[in-house]
């Protein structure tokens, strides 16, 4: 069979065109993250810095987006501002099935828009209109004169776009993505704002050919139910991942207060349970997932002394509860989505912006910095003082918060207090499990929690067997690469197994894709491997700041000898991985 | 005749479930936009979802406006769809008062529901029903989520 190629949208900024070319090999580069790891391979200078304008911003999506339940995913590749290294990121809402209905597997974007732009593509558009009038304008505020802008175009759409942070390029700005999910770490909306480009609006108006015979709606019927008669409803959608925070607690490895402790009485009026009693305002989904894991918050503000209410629809998960929450100390459900609707509004990813100011905080408190530098005073639980503190993060408002803004490491390494900045490859996940996870995340591809299951293994594990370790880090990471590359939610990853992705596939027409899987998944890790070590990532290299061993974990203390071992072998494993 | 309606889609997650099960099944297609059922955001996410679907209408205005016959009154309201003689004028579109006729833009061929029942089954959240028409013998009123309210808080 010949090769088909995706069909790609290249826009350039620059000279504001697009073009549509065929790209690559599906049953090869598969879609996602494979996709992502190719058009980077094919369109990035990984020598030149990650905001040149020429570098690409890539969006992909795979062969069974909008096909089946939870593949619902959409897939961001760049080149990180943050560490200068290859980045994927990915977000829900409606940006996937946006893009398939609009046919396009992937969408490139280089060059620099002359003015500060939003980009519209769908089927039978492709406009560059000019929003400078939306300079400095927060992520809601954007998402209100967008709307305004762009009420035309048939089918659904899906609208990303960035807040103050993005365009003053902190190096973990995110991309808003339809009000309640993000491309969040590593700093995609810093290279849309070094592209001038402040939203980008996608039309998904196009209805595809179903495969002919009872085969897909069968597969489907059977992947539905499995979906929702699982516990995966009750657990994603009932608490959603917020029930962790109590469970975390308990185990010891719940980060509070920069990671000073990994357990708190305050969890009470914090946990899953209280937000859900208290504050739970409805549910959403992303399209194409009856899961609707998405928590959405009712935060009531008075303004003035006569009863005078405003409210806010803030979207909460374990991570920036973790991150915003008890990371800062917060002991309050309605506090803290206070400090999160601040974060939202000025487009910084929350995790990051949320263990950045527990630095900050345990550095004023050590007096290592001091008021001239945070300008607001910063003590832990002060919700007040953190919202100031983040329109200063994401206005990069003098050179202490400019530094901040490039990453905990940095300013830490300003101020000598890198002992204590909980920085793992990129601020930490909320998972302060063992020795496994830190390791996972500090060396992992995405830095992320969801590169693999470390935390679960830290879990399940308490002998200090590194190779077994390692070797489960690896192959679980080829397993998520196949699913990441369909895209699917990683929610789902007990209902997609490979068999049933299999079947997936084969309903649809793609049992040369199905059959070459395994073998595609494998590849495209290593890609994504030689990406980030061609950017001159160094495995070797890695640090695990001393706060890490100083906390008690779910493990206990944190073991210095087992770490450089999992350190070692994961890193000679990487190596293999490439030069093989 | 049973007609398909929401009663209770305040219960609603936009998981788009419903529209993407009607597209597979009676239209052959995968699509959130080409079937009986569309859900829609009307003020951006935070003002939550609603379903653009065919109130089942008899007489129905869009059977009135077509001029071929490929849209007919329905027994029990709503429409008869014969695709093969669609000419693709749009005006059934038109003349609906509640924009539940999608006109697919690539081919301008009009969709909608045909009160077959497909998608209930695939709503998370029970917010589909299909009930009797009203004003038929046995029409019972749906249940909603406030009917459901009120009785029990006159239970206690
Ligand atoms: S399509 Fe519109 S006009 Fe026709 S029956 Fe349904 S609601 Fe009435
Ligand atoms: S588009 Fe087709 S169904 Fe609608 S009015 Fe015209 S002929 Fe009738
Ligand atoms: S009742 Fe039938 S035609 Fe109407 S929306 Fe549901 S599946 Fe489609
Ligand atoms: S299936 Fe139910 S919850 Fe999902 S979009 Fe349709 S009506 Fe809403």
């Amino acid at each position: 069979m010949p090769a088909e190629p995706f069909r790609v949208l290249m826009v350039d900024l620059t000279r504001g065109r697009g073009e549509y070319i065929n790209f690559g090999d599906k049953n090869e580069h598969l879609g996602g993250s494979g996709l992502a790891a190719a058009l980077f391979a094919a369109y990035a200078d990984v020598s030149a810095p990650a905001l040149a304008p020429e570098q690409p911003l890539i969006f992909a999506i795979g062969p069974l987006t909008g096909c089946y339940p939870l593949m619902s995913k959409t897939v961001c590749a760049f080149k990180s501002p943050y560490n200068e290294q290859y980045a994927e990121s990915h977000a829900g809402g409606r940006l996937a099935l946006s893009l398939r209905f609009a046919g396009i597997d992937a969408l490139v974007i280089r060059g620099r828009s002359p003015v500060l732009s939003a980009l519209a593509v769908g089927i039978r558009r492709l406009d560059f209109v000019d929003v400078h009038f939306l300079r400095g304008f927060d992520v809601f505020t954007t998402g209100k004169q967008l709307r305004k802008l762009h009420r035309s175009g048939a089918g659904h759409r899906s609208t990303l776009r960035i807040g103050p942070a993005g365009e003053n390029q902190v190096a973990y700005a995110c991309i808003n993505v339809d009000t309640y999910r993000h491309f969040g770490r590593l700093g995609s909306g810093a290279v849309m704002g070094a592209k001038n480009l402040k939203a980008i609006v996608i039309d998904g108006g196009k209805s595809l050919p179903a495969p002919a015979g009872k085969d897909y709606p069968d597969v489907f019927k059977a992947i539905y139910d499995q979906v929702v008669d699982s516990g995966m409803m009750k657990k994603y959608h009932d608490l959603g991942t917020p029930e962790n925070l109590l469970a975390l607690n308990e185990l010891s490895a719940l980060p509070w207060k920069n990671l000073q402790s990994t357990k708190e009485a305050a969890i009470e009026n914090v946990s899953g349970e209280a937000f859900a009693r208290d504050l739970l305002l409805r549910k959403a989904a992303c399209a194409g997932c009856p899961v609707g894991c998405i928590h959405v918050g009712l935060l009531r503000e008075k303004y003035a002394a006569n009863n005078d209410y405003l409210y806010r629809q803030v979207s909460y998960d374990y991570e920036p509860l973790f991150a915003d929450g008890t990371m800062l100390g917060i002991t309050s459900a309605s506090g803290i989505l206070a400090v999160m609707d601040e974060i939202e509004r000025q487009g910084v990813d929350c995790m990051s912006a949320g263990v950045a100011l527990a630095w900050a905080t345990e550095a004023a408190q050590k007096g290592a910095i001091g008021l001239a530098e945070t300008i607001v005073p910063l003590a832990f639980d002060d919700v007040a003082g953190y919202r100031e503190a983040v329109r200063h993060l994401g206005n990069r408002t003098n050179e202490f918060y400019r530094l901040l803004g490039q990453g905990t490491m940095v300013a830490a390494a300003q101020y000598k207090g890198e002992d204590y900045a909980c920085v793992l490859g990129q601020e930490m996940s909320g998972y302060a499990t063992g020795e496994v996870f830190y390791i996972s995340q500090a060396m992992g591809v995405r830095h992320s929690h969801l590169d693999s299951g470390g935390y679960s293994y830290d879990q399940k594990h308490t002998d200090k067997d590194a190779v077994k370790a390692i070797d489960f880090l690896v192959a679980d990471e080829a397993d998520r690469v196949a699913l990441t590359s369909m895209v699917s939610c990683l929610f789902a990853r007990n209902v997609y197994t490979p068999e049933t992705l299999g079947r997936a596939l084969s309903a649809m027409g793609l049992s040369g894709m199905a059959e070459n899987l395994g073998k595609a998944a494998r590849n495209i890790q290593k890609l994504r491997w030689k990406n980030k070590i061609d950017c001159g990532f160094k495995p070797r290299e890695v640090k695990i700041p001393k706060r890490f061993y100083e906390v008690t974990n779910w493990k206990g203390q944190a073991d210095p000898a087992y770490l450089e071992e999992l350190k070692t072998y994961y890193a000679s494993r990487i190596e293999a991985l490439v030069s093989a | 005749m049973k007609i398909l309606r929401a009663p209770r889609v305040e219960r609603c997650v936009g998981c788009d479930s419903c529209s993407l099960a009607c597209a597979r099944l009676v239209h052959k297609r995968i699509s959130w936009t080409t079937a009986g059922i569309r859900i829609t955001s009307s003020g951006g996410l935070s003002t939550g979802f609603e379903a653009k679907i065919c109130l089942a209408c008899d007489p129905a205005p869009c059977a009135a406006a077509c001029p071929t016959g490929s849209y007919s009154q329905r027994k029990g309201g709503g429409v008869r769809v014969k695709p093969d003689v669609c000419i693709r004028c749009g005006a059934c579109a038109k003349a609906c008062p509640v924009d539940a006729i999608y006109i697919e833009p690539e081919t301008n061929v009009p969709f909608v529901c045909l009160h077959c029942g497909r998608c209930v089954g695939f709503c998370p959240h029970q917010c589909l029903e299909m009930i009797d028409a009203p004003g038929t013998a046995d029409a019972a009123v749906p249940v909603t989520d406030a009917a459901q309210e009120k009785e029990a808080s006159h239970a206690g």
